[in-house]
């Protein structure tokens, strides 16, 4: 506990701004219904009011409220990314730390399929899997997992066979220790720093990704709020002078500054620990 | 010699391969639509001779593997079908569609990648000064927002706001050079500062690695001027991994076009996908997936062969 | 050792170094790492820095030259280099200092080589950079250097790459190009550290030859004294950033004032007395056993070695001897694909992986580098206590007791060390950690695999002692692998030598380490340093009577 305190005081100011705002979004994430003024999906106005005592950030294209579709957009975007970054690392991590350990075919057929997922570019191949199977959130959460776990693999993967060829997991076989001992008490364990930093990229990314896909309209449907598509509805008033659209955009940047400040942060501190 | 030819065969039969695969993907992943794919598009309510016939049209009745022999075989001869939104020659579609795009994806890299290098390489000569943190604090914020956001804050600021560009992009086969370059001005400047960011970062990553190489402490150590320091002995050894990071971004900018396309209203092959994507117009969606990912490919093979090609050790074995 | 008829301490100074402090950078804070050192360096003079890791040595020879290593910087103290004030001169004025009047020769040459350049290229770069040459003439005189210092092909060995070359050459090319520009100065910073000992001596023998001959002085840093010995004039001692004692070379060896100097001197002079039973059945029987990695060469061919029960075996070889393959076969982490390895009497199966738990107990490895020997995420505790539970089933409180054992047969306070971390000992506590490991498990055999090489000699002569009392007490064997003669001569019972995978000499230690023996034993024996400062020259002039 004290060591979290201190390395939190020496830490820079972008890192502490940074969880100030994940901290900030995680809490309107978890307390949307109780903190938003209306329904979700409540229309209560007319198409694009301004700004006013009524609705403090104006009404989107159907008469709803920004302030509560922004609120809950929060909620669902984020929530969507974090399921499908978790489901990610699990399939990434098992397949690298196996590939690693087991060597020989293993993880030669799965470096090859890897190979091949990574070759088109994951925009592209999303759009082709989500015109197939659909856009309902588990499908967008399953295919964004399987074509994110490529990344997570190649990485569990390189980090792993450092690990693997050090003497100490040597020792561990020598000894005649079994697979699930030696990744669970000797890899894990010292794969843990890049692994989180890893997350909160991974994240970051998911979450850009899903906001395009909405953007574009093959991601999160409507009625529920989500960011990008928010931006997409209500981007006509942008040519009226109207930056009321560019909330929600603004929204998504300012979390993903925020995790990358913290994660830089991380990656810093951890690497001058190892030297 | 022969040591590097082979590694650059064995790369491109690697490359080779990758593409068939890839093609194989796309092709199967209509394969795994539940149900039929005639009656998905004609709808329930289409009459049997009907959806045979269109399914006779779209080759349906063959078994898999031949009908993915016959596609192939086609696409490789330019002809890629029909749409099925408006039964128009796909290959006539695409190809004037992925002109653009590549016009555009050409004038972003023109200005980015000069850019970047020049920023990277200062950014990490002159490491922790003021100009270090603060480009490094404004890199993270463009990488981190999306492109439509940079989009929409350039059209609200130089479009609407200052009148200096147009907010839509509308580009014919018409329009000349000169006109082309007003016209696609703003999708050109988004696409340029999201890749300049991670571009700059990736080369400041890379420079400053190789700075801490032993031969670059000998080098000062003999007492030579830091110009010759960078140029005669730091960038030698810089080509692999800068080539790397241009070639990574140059594939990111392929693909980070689609949003622009959409954004700017822009005739590419990235608005085209996302338009047959949301009509489930499958032939056309499976011809511009294979055109990127065939671009994608071939981008990252020539950065493995001129890593191969610039690997001093290799260029002179023992 | 320098040409010029003029006696040392009456020639003129080149190099003072008084009060010299500095502070290196770890997490933000700088700490004093050199604390007030004075030094004084005439011309011609050769000055042999020695101290073990952490005194200070490198640092202090690059700050002659005025330069500190990122994260270090001079903070207090003057450098004077022929009259001229360094600590007060811009960096410009100092950068054409570096290279035309002092130079530097790194540790390692294969790092310190641009790997995109020719070597003739990084040669000539000092001199034509400098304006003191042109290009042709730079080119003639380094094939003059080259030649002066023994290498192969003088005339076109500069148009290699440096990976073309090997390390002894490389260090050579270095030196070479470190004279270019016939520096007043040239600091050697540990150049042989890296190099087989066979390689060492030509090495030691070229520089000292080329220094000699341009009458140029030198620092010569390195943490062997008998090393030491055959180069300088005069030597400084350093410990923890201080000067412990310096004097003229003869004279210290001699009679060395200091204590630590003392001990320095003494390091490997300790014999232990024979043990255990020469005419029991061996423990361990390794017959004829031959392997290579995959479809390669073979990397041990036709070895043969017995270890007797309660003695300790020494298996002695250079790089790329197989001495460490050895021990990958005797535990199955590589399968041998001929002849068998037997442990009192049956024959194990080759691969790890088929062999049993009770086979497993009984023998034991403890490893080079104590840093990735030990789990740094785990605890001592844990550390100890695993083999425990899982060789001998001991839970609780009953493990605890016996974990707090071993930490005292190591000699280390159980209270002090249990709850640690590894990041938080030395190089020798943690390799005495790996040996606790080792020995909970209650082995027979214990596999040394060049356990001292790493640790700092004084640190080292501990852990051999400490392993040499647990032998006396546990009657343990050991198959003790290394490259340090010294450390053979100290605790083997028996030796092997090995040369490229092949078994040259074996037997009792008195045997194989008196002639008559093997060609090869006796080139190993006698490229050892010893603290005799006229061993090189000795030496020397003895293999070329042989011709």
């Amino acid at each position: 506990m004290d060591a979290i305190v201190k390395s939190l005081r020496k830490a820079p100011p972008t890192a502490l701004f940074g969880m100030l705002v994940i901290l900030f979004y995680v809490f309107l994430a978890i307390f949307a219904p109780v903190i938003s003024p209306h329904g979700e999906t409540e229309i209560v106005g007319d198409q694009f009011e301004p700004w006013g005592d009524a609705f403090w950030l104006g009404t989107d294209n159907l008469g709803r409220d920004m302030a509560t579709r922004l609120i809950y957009g929060a909620r669902n975007t984020i929530g969507i990314a974090f399921v499908t970054t978790c489901l990610a690392f699990a399939i990434g991590i098992t397949m690298g730390f196996l590939a690693s350990t087991l060597g020989g075919w293993v993880d030669q057929l799965a470096s090859r399929v890897v190979d091949i997922l990574m070759a088109i570019p994951s925009l592209i191949f999303g759009l082709l899997l989500l015109s197939i199977f659909g856009t309902s959130v588990l499908s967008l959460i399953i295919i964004i997992a399987v074509l994110d776990s490529t990344r997570v693999y190649r990485l569990s993967r390189a980090v792993s066979q450092g690990i693997v060829v050090m003497d100490y997991v040597e020792v561990s076989r020598l000894r005649g220790e079994g697979l699930w001992y030696i990744m669970r008490h000797e890899i894990l364990p010292n794969a843990m720093a890049p692994l989180v930093a890893e997350f909160g990229l991974r994240f970051c990314f998911v979450f850009l990704f899903i906001s395009a896909l909405s953007f574009l309209g093959l991601g999160i449907q409507p009625p529920t709020a989500d960011w990008g598509s928010m931006v997409r509805d209500n981007a006509t008033l942008i040519t009226f002078g109207d930056l009321t659209p560019l909330l929600p955009a603004a929204s998504i940047a300012l979390l993903t500054v925020g995790v990358n400040f913290v994660v830089d942060w991380f990656l810093h501190k951890s690497s001058g620990l190892r030297e | 010699m022969s040591q590097i030819l082979t590694m650059v065969a064995q790369r491109l039969a690697l490359g080779l391969l990758t593409l068939i695969a890839v093609s194989l993907i796309i092709f199967l992943a209509v394969e795994l639509l539940p149900g039929d794919l005639a009656e998905a598009i004609l709808g329930q309510a289409a009459l049997p001779d009907t959806v045979a016939a269109f399914r006779r049209e779209l080759r349906l009745d063959l078994p898999p593997h031949e009908r993915y022999f016959e596609w192939l075989g086609a696409m490789l001869q330019g002809d890629m079908g029909r749409s099925l939104a408006n039964n128009r020659e796909i290959s006539e579609l695409i190809g004037v569609r992925f002109g653009n795009t590549l016009f555009l994806a050409a004038y972003a890299a023109i200005i980015a990648v000069p850019l970047a290098l020049f920023l990277g390489v200062l950014a990490a000569l002159y490491r922790n000064s003021l100009y270090d943190r603060a480009i490094n604090v404004v890199t993270l914020s463009s990488i981190s927002s999306p492109e439509f956001f940079v989009a929409y804050i350039l059209i609200a600021w130089l479009a609407n706001s200052l009148g200096w560009f147009p907010s839509i992009a509308n580009v014919n086969q018409d329009t000349d050079l000169l006109e082309r370059l007003y016209r696609a001005a703003l999708p050109a400047m988004t696409m340029t500062l999201v890749v300049v960011a991670h571009m700059m970062r990736m080369t400041r990553a890379s420079i400053i690695n190789l700075l801490a190489s032993p031969y670059i402490e000998m080098a000062n150590l003999k007492g030579l001027s830091r110009m010759r320091v960078i140029v005669h002995h730091a960038l030698p050894n810089a080509w692999a991994p800068i080539i790397n990071v241009i070639v990574l971004n140059l594939a990111f900018l392929i693909v980070g076009v689609v949003v622009v396309e959409v954004v700017f209203v822009y005739p590419g092959l990235g608005q085209l996908l996302i338009d047959s994507v949301s009509k489930r117009d499958i032939p056309v969606v499976q011809a511009s997936c294979l055109i990127f990912a065939v671009t994608y490919i071939l981008l990252n093979l020539t950065a493995d062969v001129l890593s191969i090609l610039t690997n001093p050790r290799l260029m002179h074995p023992k | 050792m320098s040409m010029d008829q003029t006696a040392p301490e009456q020639r003129e100074v080149l190099v003072e170094m008084r009060g010299l402090r500095i502070e290196g950078q770890s997490e933000d804070q700088w700490n004093e790492i050199v604390h007030g050192v004075d030094v004084t360096l005439r011309r011609g003079e050769v000055l042999g820095m020695i101290g073990e890791s952490g005194a200070g040595k490198s640092t202090i020879g690059l700050a002659s030259m005025a330069f500190a290593r990122p994260g270090c910087r001079i903070s207090g103290g003057t450098v004077t280099f022929d009259g001229m004030d360094l600590t007060a001169m811009p960096e410009a004025e100092k950068r054409k200092l570096r290279g035309t009047q002092i130079a530097y020769v790194a540790q390692s040459a294969a790092a310190s080589f641009n790997p995109a350049h020719r070597l003739i290229d990084q040669y000539s770069e000092m001199p034509v950079q400098h304006g003191v040459l042109d290009r042709a003439t730079a080119e003639t005189d380094a094939v003059d250097l080259f030649r002066r210092l023994k290498l192969p092909e003088p005339e076109t060995i500069g148009f290699r790459y440096p990976h073309q070359v090997s390390g002894g050459q490389l260090q050579r090319a270095m030196t070479a190009m470190a004279m270019s520009c016939k520096p007043d100065l040239i600091i050697f910073d540990e150049p042989t550290t890296a190099l087989d000992v066979t390689t060492q001596i030509e090495v030691l023998a070229a520089i000292r030859d080329v220094v000699e001959q341009f009458d140029t002085a030198a620092i010569y840093i390195a943490h062997d004294l008998a090393v030491v010995a055959q180069m300088a004039d005069r030597i400084m001692v350093l410990r923890h950033g201080n000067l412990v004692e310096e004097g003229d070379a003869r004279a210290m060896l001699a009679n060395p004032r200091e204590e630590y100097t003392r001990q320095l001197l003494s390091v490997r002079s300790f014999r232990k007395a024979a043990t255990g039973d020469a005419e029991q059945a061996p423990l361990l029987k390794v017959e004829g056993v031959t392997a290579s990695y995959g479809s390669g060469p073979k990397v041990l061919d036709d070895v043969s070695v017995e270890i007797g029960h309660a003695r300790t075996v020494a298996v002695v070889g250079e790089s790329g001897s197989g001495k460490s393959t050895l021990a990958r076969v005797i535990t199955g982490l590589l399968p041998l694909s001929e002849g068998s390895v037997s442990y009192k009497g049956e024959v194990q199966p080759p691969r790890l992986k088929d062999r049993g738990r009770g086979h497993l107990q009984t023998m034991q490895m403890i490893y080079q580098m104590p840093d990735t020997a030990l789990n740094p995420k785990q605890r001592i505790r844990e550390i100890i206590g695993r083999p425990l539970s899982f060789y001998l089933g001991m839970t609780g409180a009953k493990r605890e007791e016996r974990t707090r054992e071993l930490l005292s047969l190591i000699e280390l306070e159980p209270d002090d060390y249990i709850d640690r971390l590894p990041g938080e000992l030395s190089g020798g506590q943690k390799q005495r950690i790996c040996i606790a490991r080792a020995l909970a498990a209650e082995p027979e055999l214990i596999i040394c695999d060049e356990v001292t090489s790493a640790l700092d000699q004084l640190v080292a002569e501990e852990v051999l002692k400490l392993l040499q009392k647990l032998q006396d007490d546990l009657h343990v064997s050991y198959m003790f692998i290394t490259h340090d003669l010294a450390t053979v001569r100290a605790i083997a019972d028996d030796v092997v030598v090995m040369l490229q995978g092949k078994v040259v000499e074996s037997g009792p230690k008195d045997e194989v380490m008196t002639p008559p023996h093997h060609d090869y034993t006796e080139l190993l024996l006698s490229s050892v340093p010893e603290m005799d400062p006229d061993w090189l020259t000795r030496v020397l002039e003895t293999r070329q009577a042989r011709g």
